[in-house]
């Protein structure tokens, strides 16, 4: 009965499929997986758009959305009814192909990344050896649609968002490329299902999750860090600064257009953290041994739901970034936290077990932190600002 | 420590998130439509005519001097003057606005038409409910529209409006002392005239003469109802001079 909760979408796809002939079944299979992924994730977006705007409302002490339906549970469907009523409008000089194709291949690029991503006991649609390459090569491209999007909008706010965007991207994947290659380092497999299989078991009920070790929990918060730069997030939204840019590489679209670019940013969002969830918090491990009965999915998305909530509440609190910060911070801090996360992560591996190696290890990390911030926030002044006028 | 300040940050949204669900005192929306508050008494948006008594265009107290016309900013009344006289609440005969017109798509509810009004006969309004489908007429109110009584205005700003009518009251005792003097004056040189000079003028005579002429004589220098001038002319006087 359990075995069948873990895995009845599973079994739901064979039996569905197995009203088709022999030949045909394995294409339909992944098809059906692909309809799920595709229908599954937008309905989890509105869901997440709506968890935002409550959220957000709660944290400056508002009620937000509250009228459509009950608790405003229906206001992403009003969203959505408003966006396809809206005139689509291409500006005159802009590059109409490129300008089309932008947003859909933000959103296909994004959807890709979730082929490899396992959702439950047994429910990866592609479970690739090389899961991990396949997913950042995925990630990496919704860059060029950003790209895409600002170049061809032919507008300077546009471009600048997007200048921004990709500047802020190509510097905070290798961050969020070091920080992961820890865990394969670890794991010696690129295979996410192999990442999980190796968090998923237990000592004294408590997993073996790579978050609960010093370079685990280092990498984890870089890799956060790094994700909510990569998906353009508060504090690190600067290619959407609306105070600044409008609306950044978006600006120029609407209606639709502009859905799919808000679906692509809040599905890139569900994608990293469903990553992050995979390296670094057991994927659909349970949390503890004696939960083991409650389905692998469920844990799954509950840690992913969680990973947004926390996305939320940052929004709700960090102010935005400015340019120069934003790069100091990856360049300068970030990234040499990574590299020294990965001796640690080699030190760890061949250090065996035993307690040394949580000492050795945290104690450099934890050094190395409180030594860097002590340096950074030595040069910095805080105080009243001052301003430089040209003369 | 570097992150002291998000960890403080986060904490601080944590419990605003978590406060609003127990604490009624941090949730401070009002559902708007369902559940109102009302305005303070400062509130003011777009201006309206006071009128006097029961009807509104008997009680006017606008006489269409223009005064409102000319000072206002982005021009947005627009008044027409009539070429008759009708009595207003007070049985004066006064020269009357036939159109009164403001846009109030174009207002900017500066007041400066409630400040330069000699005869308290514009105020401001805290009606802000005034969406309208038609952009153009539904934003032009002619005078009708703009009529509200000076009950309406002790409703929605009792202090000032109290303040308004002691002024209105104060300058309307003065004049009716100032009419009722030159009664006498006139009835004393009427009673004068026939009979000899031995007859004594009466002490209350006397005392009201020198008053009469000076109020004969403002009545002469103030400017009739097309007055661009001088904001001094008070509704008294107006009276006086009927």
């Amino acid at each position: 009965m359990i075995e069948k909760a873990d895995q009845i979408f599973v079994l739901l796809q064979h039996w569905l499929v197995s009203f088709l002939p022999a030949g045909l079944q394995p294409v339909a299979g992944v098809l059906l997986s692909v309809v799920v992924i595709v229908c599954l994730f937008p309905a989890l977006f509105a869901l997440a758009v709506w968890m935002e705007r409550k959220g957000l409302g709660r944290i400056q002490n508002r009620l937000g959305p509250n009228r459509v339906g009950p608790f405003g549970l229906l206001q992403p469907i009003a969203d959505g009814i408003k966006s396809l009523t809206k005139e689509d409008i291409v500006p005159r000089s802009a590059d109409a192909a490129v300008h089309f194709l932008a947003p859909v291949v933000l959103v296909v690029t994004v959807f890709m990344g979730f082929a490899v991503l396992p959702m439950g006991r047994n429910m990866v649609l592609a479970d690739m050896d090389a899961g991990l390459l396949f997913y950042f090569a995925m990630g990496a491209s919704t860059e060029l649609a950003v790209f895409m999007a600002g170049w061809s909008s032919r507008n300077k706010y546009s471009l600048l968002g997007a200048m921004r965007a990709v500047a802020q991207m190509i510097s905070y994947e290798v961050v969020l490329l070091l920080s992961s290659v820890a865990v394969v380092m670890i794991t010696g497999s690129l295979s996410l299902t192999k990442i999980v299989e190796a968090q998923n078991h237990y000592s004294w009920g408590l997993p073996h999750w790579y978050i609960f070790t010093p370079w685990g929990c280092a990498g984890f918060v870089m890799y956060a860090i790094a994700a909510t730069a990569e998906t353009n997030r508060s504090p690190f939204d600067l290619p959407e600064g609306e105070s600044e840019l409008v609306a950044g590489y978006h600006t120029e679209y609407s209606g639709f257009k502009f859905a799919l670019f808000f679906l692509g940013e809040y599905l890139a969002m569900f994608s990293i953290s469903g990553l992050g969830t995979t390296l670094f918090l057991g994927g659909w491990s349970a949390p503890f041994s004696w939960l083991g009965w409650v389905p692998s999915w469920i844990w799954f998305f509950s840690k992913l739901m969680l990973s947004i909530f926390v996305f939320i509440w940052m929004r709700g609190t960090l102010p935005r970034l400015r340019q120069d910060q934003l790069m100091n911070f990856a360049w300068k801090f970030v990234l040499p936290m990574c590299l020294l996360n990965l001796l640690v992560a080699g030190l760890w591996r061949f250090m065996g077990d035993g307690w040394p190696r949580w000492v050795v290890c945290s104690a450099i990390l934890v050094l190395a932190y409180v030594g860097m911030g002590w340096g950074e926030m030595r040069r910095k002044h805080f105080g009243a600002r001052s301003y430089r006028y040209a003369e | 420590m570097l992150g002291e300040g998000i960890l403080k940050g986060l904490a601080e949204t944590a419990r605003n998130f978590a406060g609003s669900f127990v604490s009624a005192e941090r949730l401070t929306t009002v559902q708007y439509p369902e559940q109102r508050i009302a305005p303070i008494e400062a509130t003011r948006d777009f201006p309206f005519l006071v009128y006097d008594g029961k009807d509104w265009e008997a009680g006017m107290r606008c006489v269409a001097c223009q005064i409102c016309e000319k000072e206002c900013p982005p021009k947005c009344i627009y008044i027409v003057k009539s070429t008759d006289k009708k009595p207003d609440a007070l049985g004066k005969m006064q020269i009357y606005p036939t159109r009164f017109d403001i846009d109030i798509s174009v207002c900017m509810s500066c007041q400066i038409c409630v400040e330069v009004c000699p005869f308290e006969a514009i105020k401001m309004d805290t009606e802000f409910e005034l969406s309208t489908t038609d952009r153009f007429g539904g934003l032009l109110l002619d005078r009708k529209q703009l009529s509200k009584s000076n009950e309406h205005y002790h409703r929605i700003h009792p202090t000032e409006a109290a303040e308004v009518d002691a002024r209105l009251a104060g300058e309307k005792a003065k004049s009716d002392a100032k009419a009722k003097a030159a009664t006498a004056a006139a009835a004393a040189k009427a009673a004068a005239a026939p009979a000899s000079s031995a007859a004594a003028p009466s002490p209350a005579a006397t005392d009201a003469a020198p008053a009469a002429s000076a109020a004969l004589a403002e009545t002469d220098v103030a400017p009739g109802g097309n007055g661009a001038g001088n904001p001094a002319v008070g509704p008294a006087d107006g009276e006086s001079r009927a």
